[in-house]
């Protein structure tokens, strides 16, 4: 303690959210990724936007699949139950998990060999049947922990180090869940932090599945600039598609009135608003969204943003009518049907 | 002892026979056959005769032969009989086998439009005039086909007396009192039955008569009825199925069962949750991420899926996840024969997945049974947190049993060892000051307390994951770790040894020949003791009803000198299970496994024995 304290003050106040927590308590385990991963940038993110938001940590889930992404989940909300799953197969147990009890939040993590290798089978029905949670793809075309393989997603005539030069058209993961009838499609890029904090809030206001396709360098495996997910590729070739405000549904309602730009209201109330920068654009638009993305990707650019939402869709649980209390809290009284039940069922037999 | 291994032969044509006949229909796979033989097994079966009801069906929609063979037994046997009395041949593309295949002295009623080759002299014919009946009855076209198949129930129940007012019952009945196809049906069956009974000339043998004293206090239905059925009053709240005979049933049950009986009665809203899923994959994984939120879950499947579920299987072992699988075993390898019996899941369950483990596993005997391990499944798997295989197989699962009628299920749900907010408040209070580990095992059965997510409890997050974890749920790669947590896991089994169902034994006093056998093999087995009695072989029998084995079977092997471990698959899969895990008997298990496509018969399992 060199310095001497010109004004005398009472210890400044831990910032504290909407539910009266630091930001400290929305922390997980320590990472044991690559230093500079992308992913760990992610996670940060996470922490911030639940924490801004105001997530009650004990109705949180997160899931994962396998691979480097799939261990973040251990890295954020450690007062979330966690499930870190099979590769690929996040879809179909958090299905499972989020149908037996309705009212969770979720937040899966998987990577581009994750969703779009072994996993697109199961991707793409969790986002037809629209199942509630944020689904962030943490892309960076490239298998780390088998040191080097390349994903679905990898650039056609990318060469790595070990794997040669890649030959094969890449999956692209927004239009793989448009195709599906996905209800919020969206990506950004993992050094983008105020997007992709934007990004993640709205997600978690969003009623259905919210595909969030992140780019995010691998520095060890796939950081040459030439690598469409890389950090400097990412960085020179980065176009914002609007510029995004969030609103929660805790703040008042004060939207400035920027010249051109489009409100979105999610379900629980929260107001996303989307200032354009270039072309008129308008996320509702399904058909201008596969435009855009075919566009970009033909053009090479990092479009980033949301290019579709639907907020009106049903999700899976609207679908399945199941009743308000969590299956899994259900008391026997409501399991077993009455003894006279059987009976009727049993003389008609 | 040849004589003795035959079945009860067809006796003199000049003397009746009363209930104790096989018959047997040919007909044409998807001509509406399905419904005609169920009223004939139904009729019979209200007229108190013990009846089985074997469908030996074509993996087709339309067109391949099917058969449905239905045995008749005064004595109350109720295992497929290998003989056919009575043909009733209605598909030209099988006539000429159909026909070869009745006992001499049995009767052959055919459609006269069908092409004969030669009449045999030791059988006796009655040609039916079906096109002709089903013509004078002036039907629209769309619906000749289907109920010219009731042309050979009026026949039938003409020449073995069948009461008429049970086959109207059991028409009602099979349209749900629908007046419509009831009426046109039944127009159809008299039109037969006056017509045989105005021009044939019954002097054939075989006649039915009322019973009573066997049917009272029964259900006539199929096990996948009855496990649908079970599973509803089970209190299942989660199901994931994807479809795959013979396992679809069951799930079609419980989706119609649960309709009814499952909706909140103010909201209308379900209390249970059933999902098609996009594969056998998924249909695994939903239930293990439905069985960790909380759910009663479930699946049905049959061997295909068995093994897309493999690498989930082991995630739930290791996890240590509820749930349970169905497996209406069919024939394998690979596809196998879809639509046929068979008992070869049996390793492959027991060891499904990678690495070490071995998983418990119930084998239902018959619809009862399917009904109460419906729910009885669920209790175990949430106390034993693993998944739990249901063994069933396509005869238990698709053909029609004779079954005790189902109890009401008198205990509560057991939900197993979950942590609510306020008793893991008190954890530590209430175990010697220890803290809560997911993994820990406090009360020395091998089995931890779990929580569920969505517990309003900042204490109550875990992180689950399939790799290497410490009692606490933190990743782990120490080899002290890892080895600590499989010698629990093999605790925990050794408690399932204890907990899951006990075998039924009936000791014979004297025996020295033992039978361990399982499952739908059952009736045979009574049926195949019952002869050997006859001809002076005492045997002893163990049927079980789950594994892990526990103490009763290794005394029940030490007190024989044979045991013969009887099974519907090639390999002789049991036998191998407890050959492992009964070394120092091992000598005394002899293998009888049979494995082609259809239930065992009694004739062969006492040619093993005898």
């Amino acid at each position: 303690m060199t310095a001497t304290p010109t004004k005398t003050s009472a210890p400044k106040a831990p910032k504290l959210n909407p539910i009266g927590l630091e930001k400290t308590a929305y922390k997980g385990g320590d990472s044991t990724l690559c230093n500079g991963c992308g992913h760990d940038s992610i996670s940060a993110r996470i922490i911030t936007a639940a924490w801004e938001v105001g997530l009650d940590q004990t109705q949180v889930v997160k899931f994962s699949g396998i691979g480097c992404s799939s261990k973040t989940p251990a890295y954020f909300l450690g007062m979330s139950h966690g499930f870190n799953s099979l590769h690929g197969r996040m879809t179909s147990v958090a299905t499972g998990a989020l149908v037996t009890n309705k009212l969770l939040t979720a937040i899966g993590v998987s990577g581009d060999g994750d969703t779009a290798s072994i996993g697109i089978g199961g991707f793409k029905h969790l986002v037809r049947r629209n199942v509630h949670m944020v689904y962030i793809v943490e892309n960076n075309g490239v298998y780390g922990l088998t040191k080097g393989q390349f994903s679905a997603t990898a650039d056609q005539g990318q060469t790595l180090k070990y794997s040669g030069t890649n030959p094969y058209m890449p999956l692209d993961v927004c239009l793989e869940a448009l195709a599906a009838n996905a209800t919020f499609v969206a990506r950004s890029f993992a050094g983008d932090a105020k997007q992709l904090e934007a990004l993640l809030k709205a997600a978690f206001s969003h009623k259905g599945l919210a595909v969030l396709d992140v780019i995010s360098p691998c520095v060890t495996f796939n950081n040459h600039d030439e690598s469409t997910k890389s950090y400097g590729w990412g960085k020179e070739h980065e176009i914002q598609l609007h510029e995004l405000n969030y609103i929660s549904h805790f703040d008042e309602i004060t939207v400035e009135d920027y010249p051109d730009e489009t409100e979105v209201q999610l379900h629980d109330g929260s107001w996303l608003v989307l200032k354009k920068l270039g072309d008129e654009y308008d996320p509702t638009d399904k058909m201008l969204a596969y435009k855009t993305l075919e566009a970009a990707r033909r053009d090479q650019r990092l479009l980033t943003g949301i290019f579709y939402i639907e907020p009106e869709t049903p999700c899976f649980n609207d679908l399945l009518n199941t009743v308000d209390t969590p299956l899994s809290f259900l008391p026997e009284a409501k399991l077993r049907p009455s003894r006279e039940a059987l009976r009727e069922i049993l003389a008609a037999m | 002892m040849s004589v003795l291994m035959q079945e009860p032969q067809t006796v003199a044509v000049h003397q009746t026979i009363v209930n104790d006949f096989n018959i047997n229909v040919a007909t044409a796979n998807g001509s509406g056959s399905q419904t005609s033989n169920s009223l004939l097994i139904r009729s019979l079966y209200k007229m108190g005769i013990p009846v089985t009801g074997k469908n030996l069906f074509p993996s087709n929609i339309q067109g391949l032969p099917t058969w449905y063979n239905i045995r008749l037994s005064k004595e109350g046997f109720l295992a497929r009989r290998e003989r056919v009395e009575i043909m009733v041949c209605m598909n030209g593309a099988t006539v000429a086998e159909d026909m070869e295949s009745v006992e001499p002295g049995g009767i052959i009623l055919f459609d006269d439009a069908l092409p004969i080759a030669n009449h045999r002299k030791d059988v006796k014919y009655y040609a039916i005039p079906v096109k002709e009946l089903v013509k004078a009855a002036n039907l629209p076209f769309t619906l000749q086909k289907y109920v010219a198949n009731m042309v050979y129930v009026g026949v039938i129940a003409q020449l073995l007396d069948i009461e008429m007012g049970e086959i109207k019952d059991a028409l009602s009945w099979n349209f749900g009192g629908k007046p419509k196809p009831i009426e046109l049906n039944w127009g159809m069956v008299m039109r037969a039955y006056d017509w045989a009974k105005a021009n044939l000339t019954n002097d054939q043998p075989y006649r039915v008569a009322r019973m009573t004293g066997f049917n009272e206090g029964t259900l006539l239905i199929d096990g996948n009825t009855a496990a649908g059925l079970g599973a509803v009053f089970g209190g299942v709240t989660f199901v994931a199925w994807y479809p795959i005979t013979p396992s679809t049933s069951l799930i079609e049950a419980m989706n119609d069962y649960a309709a009814k009986l499952r909706r909140d009665p103010e909201t209308g809203k379900a209390t249970y949750a059933s999902v098609q899923a996009e594969d056998e994959l998924a249909a695994s994984g939903m239930i293990m991420g439905a069985g960790w939120a909380g759910a009663r879950a479930m699946t049905a499947t049959s061997g295909p899926g068995i093994s897309l579920m493999a690498e989930f299987v082991g995630y739930g072992y290791f996890a240590e996840i509820p749930a349970v699988i169905w497996d209406i075993q069919r024939m394998g390898p690979s596809t196998g024969l879809p639509t046929r019996t068979s008992q070869g899941d049996i390793l492959s369950v027991y060891y499904l997945s990678h690495g070490d483990g071995r998983h418990p596993i119930l084998f239902p005997a018959d619809p009862k049974e399917c009904f109460e391990m419906a729910g009885l499944s669920f209790d175990l798997a949430e106390r034993l947190q693993t998944p739990l295989f249901v063994l069933s197989d396509l005869d238990i699962g698709m053909n029609s049993w004779i079954t005790g009628e189902f109890d009401y299920p008198e205990t509560p749900l057991d939900r197993g060892k979950v942590l609510t907010a306020e008793e893991l408040a008190k954890f530590k209070e209430n175990h010697n000051g220890q803290r809560w580990g997911r993994y820990l095992d406090v009360d020395g059965d091998g089995i931890p307390y779990r929580t569920l997510p969505g517990t309003p409890s900042v204490a109550a997050a875990y992180f689950t994951r399939g790799t290497g974890h410490t009692e606490y749920a933190t990743y782990s790669e120490r080899s002290e770790v890892w080895e600590n947590n499989l010698k629990r896991l093999e605790k925990k089994f050794d408690t399932a040894r204890e907990i899951m169902p006990a075998p039924i034994v009936d000791i014979v006093a004297g025996a020295s020949i033992g039978i361990i056998s399982l499952g739908s093999n059952h009736p045979a087995i009574e049926e195949a003791r019952a002869r050997l009695k006859q001809s002076g072989i005492a045997t002893s029998y163990l049927r079980l009803r789950a594994l892990p084995i526990n103490a009763a079977i290794h005394a029940f092997v030490a007190q024989h000198d044979e045991v013969y471990v009887v099974e519907n698959n090639f390999d002789g899969q049991l036998h191998t299970i407890l050959t492992s895990e009964l070394p120092e008997q091992a000598s005394k298990l002899i293998s009888a496994a049979k494995c082609d496509g259809m239930p065992l018969s009694a004739r062969w399992i006492a040619q093993q024995i005898g």
